[in-house]
Parts: C-alpha cells; structure tokens; sequence
C-alpha cells in the first residue's frame, strides 16, 4: 500500500509543443494578436522571396561565375587561384584536425561550400577542382588529427599568405597578372586580408604611441587617430586614388588595388588603435609596476605582459571592426576597382541580362553575408574558448 | 677620506645617457623625421603640381560652377553662382541626410531593439532576422539594391501606388503633402519660437506643485501649452495653406517631392543604422539588472513610471555612447550618396574636382567639412552624455 501523494501531472495546456506555444505567441491578447500579425508578415515575405528565387532567370549569376570569382584575371592562369584554394583547403582541413572548435565550424563551412559548388552546373574540370579541394580538406583533417602538427601548422599559415600571393600576382617564371587584373571575390578577399594584416601593426602601434610618455609622439597619434576617424572612408579611397602618385616621385607607380590596400590599412589602424587602447586601459597598473619589479624594461613590458593580455581582451571588438572592413571592400568600386557589386553591375548591363539586377545583388550580399556571419559566429565561439570577461 | 668617495651630483651624469636629455632628443628625433617625410611628399606635389601645370591656391573656388544640380534646398543658378557656393549647397543637401536618417535611424532601432526583447517568440525572431541581415552585408550594395531594385522599379508616375494620407510612391520618388507658406509664415515662426521659452518657465513653475498629476506631467503639460500658444497664433495669422500632391503630366504638382536618390540614401542608411542600433538598444535594455527593475515594482512605481523614472535612465547610460558612434557613421557614411547619385558634399565635391583638377584643395575642404560635422554631432552628444552619466560620489 502507498501513501505516497498521488502527484498530478501538469496540465497538458502548460508543457510540450502547445505550452510552448502559449507560453511565447499566445500568452496575452495582444501577444496573439502580435503573433497573427508577424505569422501574415512572416507569410507575404517568405512567399514573395521564394517566388522570386524560384521563378527568377539564375543565368545571370551562373554565366558570370568566372566573373564574380576572380574578374577579370586570365583564363588561362585561372590555376593559380585553383592552387591556392587547394592549399587552403587542406591547411583549414588540417587546423580541424588539430584544433577543433572554430577551426572545425570554418572547416564545414569550407567543406559545405566546396559541395554546393560541386553540385552546381558547372564545367567538368571545374567539379574536378572543387571535388580536389574536397579531398584534400579531408586529407588535411586526417594528418592534422593523428599527428597534431601544432606549431608546425601556424608557421605553415603565416607562410601561406605571401606564398599564395607570390604565386597569384607572378614571380620567377609564370607570368605577372597585376592586380588591376584582379576582381571579384578574389579582390574582395585579398583587400581585406591584406588590410587586416597591415592595419593590426599598424593601430597597435598607434595605440602605444598614444599611450606614450613623450609628448610629441602623443600628439601625432592622437593627431592621427583622430582625424582619421573623423572622415569617411570613401574620402580616404579617393585621396589614395587620386593624391598618391601626386606625392610620390614621378618614377614610382602604385597599382591602383596597392593604393585601395593602403587606403583600408590606415584607415582602419586608426580603428584598431582604439579598440587596442580600450583594451590597454583595462589591464591593472599593478601589472606593468610587477613587470618592472621583476626586471624587464618599458619594451619588454608591454610585449610579454601587457600586449597578450589587453590583446585577448579586445577579440570581440577587433573581429567587429574586421568584419566592417570586409563589408567595406565594397566601396573600392566607387573608385572604379573591379569588386563584386562592380561586376554585378557590369553583369546586369550585358544586352542579354538587362535589367537582371535583383539576381546579382541577392548573390553578392549573399556571399558578404555569409563570410561575415561566419566571422561573427567564429568570433563568439572563440571568445568562448579563451574565456574573455570572464575573469 | 671623504676625497674618496664621488660626490652624488647630476653634472657627473654624461648628457648621452641622462634620461631627461634622451627623451627631448628622442622627441626630436621623432619630429624631424615626421618632417622629413611630410616635406618630402610636399616637395613632390609641388614638382607634380608644376608637371601637370596647377599650383596650391583656393582661388578656383570664386569661378562660376556651371555644372546642374538635381535637389537644392536653397536657389542655385550654375551660371553665376561659384564652386563655393555649390560646396556649400552640398553641405545642406548631406545635412538633410544626417539629421532625417538619424531621427528614423533612431526610431526604427528603438523599435527593433524592444521587439528583440519581446517574449513573443516570433517577433523576437523577425527582428532577430532583420537586424543579422542588414548588419552582415554591405551598406554599398544595400543601396544600389534599394536605388535600383526598389525605388527605380516602381510604376511611373501615371500609376503610381497611392497610399492614404495623399502619400504617392512612383520611380520619380515620395510625393508627400507638404505646406506652402503665405506672409505671415515668418511672424508664425517668430511666435512660435518665443513660445519655447515660455514653455520652459512653465515648465519650471509647474516643478514647484507637489501635486503628482501637475508635477510628474509637468513636460506634457509644458508642451501643451507650447502646442495651445502655437495653434492658436495657427488660427489667427493663417501662415500656411496646405498642399496636397496630385499627378500633372508626367510628374507630381503640389505637395514635397523626395528624389528617388534621396529617398533611397535614406533608407539605406535608416535601415543599416537601424540593424546597429537595434542591437545597442537591446544591450542596454539587457544591463539594467533584474532586481532593480523587481525593486521599483516593489516600492510601488506603476509599470509606466518604472520604466521613465528606472529603466529609461540607467539604459539610456549604456546606450548613449555606442549609439553617438552610430551616428557618426551615419553621417560619415551618407557620403555614399555618390552610389545612386544624390547631390550630397561628396558628389558635389568629386564633380568640383573633375572639372578644376583642382584635387588637393578640394580634398581637404571635404575632410574638413566632415571632420566639422563628426566634431558638431559628438558634441552634441557629449552634452547629452553629461546630462545622463552617473555622478559619483
């Protein structure tokens, strides 16, 4: 015989699918009501995209594929950008491997991308690219994970990007493709990793200097950082475009992507130096006095002890400020470089696309938005990972 | 003995190795060097200048513009009127931009950053939405995805959507109704304009009743007296006759048209700043701690007052400096109208430079323009800042 209180079971109006639905669409009147209006909201425009995506003429996009990836870069040496896909592939596949955690998201990310294309109509020896990239995104995973290659690996990405590079612009035997040449996706990635590289020095240079004990230095950076960040940056694209070969000796010619590389690089160190100073500021005095305590001089201090700790602590604003820089690529077709919205609009003026225009624009936002999610997405799990605020 | 031993004194101290000396000779160093460089490119130009036949002076800017604008808020004639004068009509022409974009920009992030919170799932998710697409892709494309995809599509004039309230939507752009002003207008405004003050006294006097209906209301009350006061000299001096739009030809009569241009800078900058401010509303509603919302309730506040009198106050905190940030990019970004074509500073300033050559000078004048407008809005919000930040004690 039990004794034991019978207990009731919740009502079935409270749990599952139809408490759920109570709960968060239809707890109040007017929450119903809100409820209707979003799900009609939600209807009209799900419909309407789907039949645009639907009913739509792609041919636009597809025809143009080359166009959008690399511009106008030749034909025949489009193996050079082949090949560095390829190295890229395998050393994202091989940071899975070794990583996991965000390397491992950026890896599927890579991979699911490589097979969208693949399955695409595309050319026979196009898919056999793809399928190569595939295989080695696997095969880079596979080494990674039962060899741990760790400090091997770093080396090898710091050395991939001027390799890669070297082999995309032209040097020793294969031909030069300036980079007027280049376009597209292919210009949009190579401006921003190089602006990221560049500008990450450079603004945390800026920040020390403003930072600095010697007035004059000071006042230049702040001098600097803030008349920089005080213009927009379309006026600093044009004043690199227009005034740089002014400055410079008649001999010297910069190519017009270097000078939009130049451009990007200083105005968005004027950014990073903020974001850096925040992060400066945060770190204890106790800090640097201990440091100093224990012998190290001004220099040694700030690398060792007071850099990797304000550094770690800024990810999440430097990832934010990279990824405006990423969408602000964009603005180089303004001054007439040939970026993806450049070529969307070329693309829409060919006499059999007139008009196309809401294809191509619906493709590119959908490629920026991807690679920036994806960013922002890395940058959350990251800070995760390295436990940022929360100590 | 004494002999011995070395006297502790600065002059023993070689100048090379006092920290004192090495610090202004580093300095130096430094701005020598910064020195070197900026004359060397100064050297350049000047050589550069000489090539190509120009020299450094500002005297372009009396000539006459000759060259057409679309929309001026003030009258501009290219035939007479000078480059400096056109500059200026681009100043004018960005302002509109900024101070409207800001004002829906707000609006619109306000609404999306409340909706975020909501505990209806689906409206939550919508803004969600809303607020990961605009932020993800480039402000660039969003234009000319608005400007030639929107607005450029929509019917021409003869057919275009009437929405209630007299409200026109055609490729020619919004057609709005709008006021004409008759002769008494500028009185109105006087009047109108002496009334703030007055308001404001009463304002204050109504701080003094304790009685809560007057006391807590007293900004609405103040403001209805404001309204009553400029209704009233409404009634009397008749200083505007209202315009409707209406469909004459090939274009709209009556009423304020807005440029397809206008319109889509407008809302492409309204709905990327707003996916920004959305969010940055949405944090700082989130740092308002819990217990404190739960405190007010408990002390008595009704759901309205807690919200004005706790919430409001210790949110807006947090908001305020990201959100003077988004501003700025507002405004700085507005140069952008060059992309669907919109007569702003930079485009106005970019035809200047084509046809005097006369880069640099030009340049500069519109880093100087923004970087004054940059400095004008921070400080405005700088004083708001002040107005709401924490005083320590």
């Amino acid at each position: 015989m039990s004794f034991a209180p019978e207990t009731l079971k919740p009502p079935a109006a409270s749990v599952g699918v139809v408490g759920w639905l109570r709960q968060n669409l239809f707890s109040t009147w007017y929450n119903s009501l809100l409820t209707v209006i979003a799900l009609l909201v939600i209807y009209v425009l799900v419909s309407g995209l789907w039949n645009f995506v639907t009913t739509a003429d792609w041919s636009i996009v597809t025809a143009n594929m080359r166009l959008f990836m690399v511009g106008p870069y030749p034909v025949e040496q489009t193996w050079r950008v082949e090949t560095s896909v390829l190295v890229f592939s395998f050393l994202v596949g091989a940071s899975w491997g070794v990583w996991q955690g965000v390397a491992r998201s950026a890896a599927l990310l890579l991979a699911s991308i490589l097979i969208a294309a693949a399955v695409l109509p595309v050319s026979e020896s196009e898919r056999f690219w793809f399928i190569g990239a595939l295989v080695l995104l696997f095969a880079g995973f596979a080494v990674g994970h039962f060899t741990k290659p760790r400090r091997l690996l770093v080396w090898l990405w710091l050395l991939s990007l001027p390799v890669v590079g070297l082999l995309l612009y032209g040097v020793g035997g294969i031909p030069r493709v300036p980079t007027d040449q280049w376009g597209g996706l292919l210009l949009t990635l190579t401006l921003a990793i190089v602006g990221i590289a560049a500008s990450f020095p450079l603004g945390v240079l800026l920040a020390v200097g403003r930072q600095s004990a010697y007035p004059a230095i000071r006042a230049f950076c702040i001098g600097y950082i803030e008349l920089v960040r005080g213009v927009p940056l379309i006026t600093v694209l044009f004043m690199l475009q227009i005034i740089m070969p002014l400055f410079l000796p008649q001999e010297i010619t910069v190519e017009r992507a270097v000078r939009a590389m130049v451009a990007f690089a200083l105005f968005t160190a004027a950014y990073v130096a903020e974001i850096v100073r925040g992060g400066l500021q945060s770190i204890p005095r106790g800090q640097s006095e201990a440091a100093q305590a224990l012998g190290l001089n001004s220099a040694l201090t700030l690398l060792l002890v007071i850099l990797p700790q304000a550094l770690r602590a800024t990810i999440p604003a430097m990832v934010g400020q990279f990824i405006s820089l990423f969408k602000d690529t964009s603005l180089v077709a303004i001054v007439g470089l040939l970026e993806l919205a450049r070529i969307a609009n070329a693309a829409a003026n060919q006499p059999e696309f007139l008009g196309n225009l809401a294809q191509v624009y619906v493709f590119i936002a959908a490629i920026y938005f991807i690679l920036a999610y994806s960013m922002s997405y890395g940058s959350r799990r990251l800070e995760k990972t390295l436990g940022v605020g929360e100590r | 003995m004494n002999s011995s031993l070395p006297a502790p004194s600065a002059a023993r101290v070689p100048f090379y190795r006092d920290i004192r000396v090495l610090r202004i000779l580093a300095q130096i160093a430094f701005v020598a060097g910064v020195l070197l460089v900026g004359w060397f490119l100064w050297n350049n130009m000047v050589s550069g200048l000489a090539r190509i036949g120009g020299t450094f002076s500002f005297d372009f800017l009396d000539n006459a513009a000759s060259f057409a604008l679309s929309e001026t808020s003030l009258p501009y004639d290219p035939a007479t009127d000078s480059y400096l004068y056109a500059f200026f009509i681009g100043i004018l022409n960005t302002l509109r931009v900024i101070i409207v974009g800001i004002v829906f920009a707000s609006l619109l992030g306000l609404l999306a950053g409340i909706a975020r919170l909501s505990t209806n799932w689906l409206i939550s998710k919508i803004a969600q939405v809303y607020v990961e697409i605009f932020r993800n892709t480039p402000l660039l494309i969003q234009l000319f995805f608005w400007y030639f995809v929107g607005i450029l599509k929509l019917p021409r004039v003869r057919d275009s959507i009437e929405l209630p309230g007299s409200i026109y939507l055609s490729n020619r752009g919004l057609a709005l109704p709008w006021f004409t002003p008759t002769d008494t207008f500028v009185l109105w405004l006087v009047i109108a304009g002496v009334s703030i003050p007055f308001a404001y006294l009463v304002y204050r006097l109504l701080g003094r009743v304790r009685a809560p209906l007057i006391y807590e209301w007293r900004g609405g009350w103040a403001f209805l007296v404001w309204l009553a006061l400029a209704l009233v000299a409404a009634v009397v001096l008749d200083p505007f006759l209202p315009s409707i739009p209406e469909i004459r030809g090939f274009n709209f009569g009556g009423g304020i048209t807005l440029s397809p241009e206008y319109a889509a800078l407008l809302l492409g900058l309204v709905v990327y700043t707003g996916a920004f401010i959305a969010e940055i509303v949405r944090a700082g509603i989130q740092a308002v701690p819990r217990g404190v919302v739960e405190a007010a309730r408990a002390l008595g506040l009704s759901y309205i007052q807690t919200l004005r009198l706790v919430v409001l106050p210790l949110a807006l905190r947090v908001i305020i400096p990201p959100l003077t940030n988004q501003y700025l990019n507002l405004a700085k970004n507005s140069s952008l109208a060059i992309a669907v074509g919109y007569a702003d500073l930079f485009y106005i300033s970019n035809t200047i430079f084509n046809q005097t050559g006369q880069t640099l000078q030009v340049i500069l004048m519109i880093m100087a323009a923004y970087l004054v407008i940059s400095l004008v809005l921070s400080a405005i919000m700088n004083l708001v800042n002040s107005r709401l930040k924490l005083v320590e004690r």
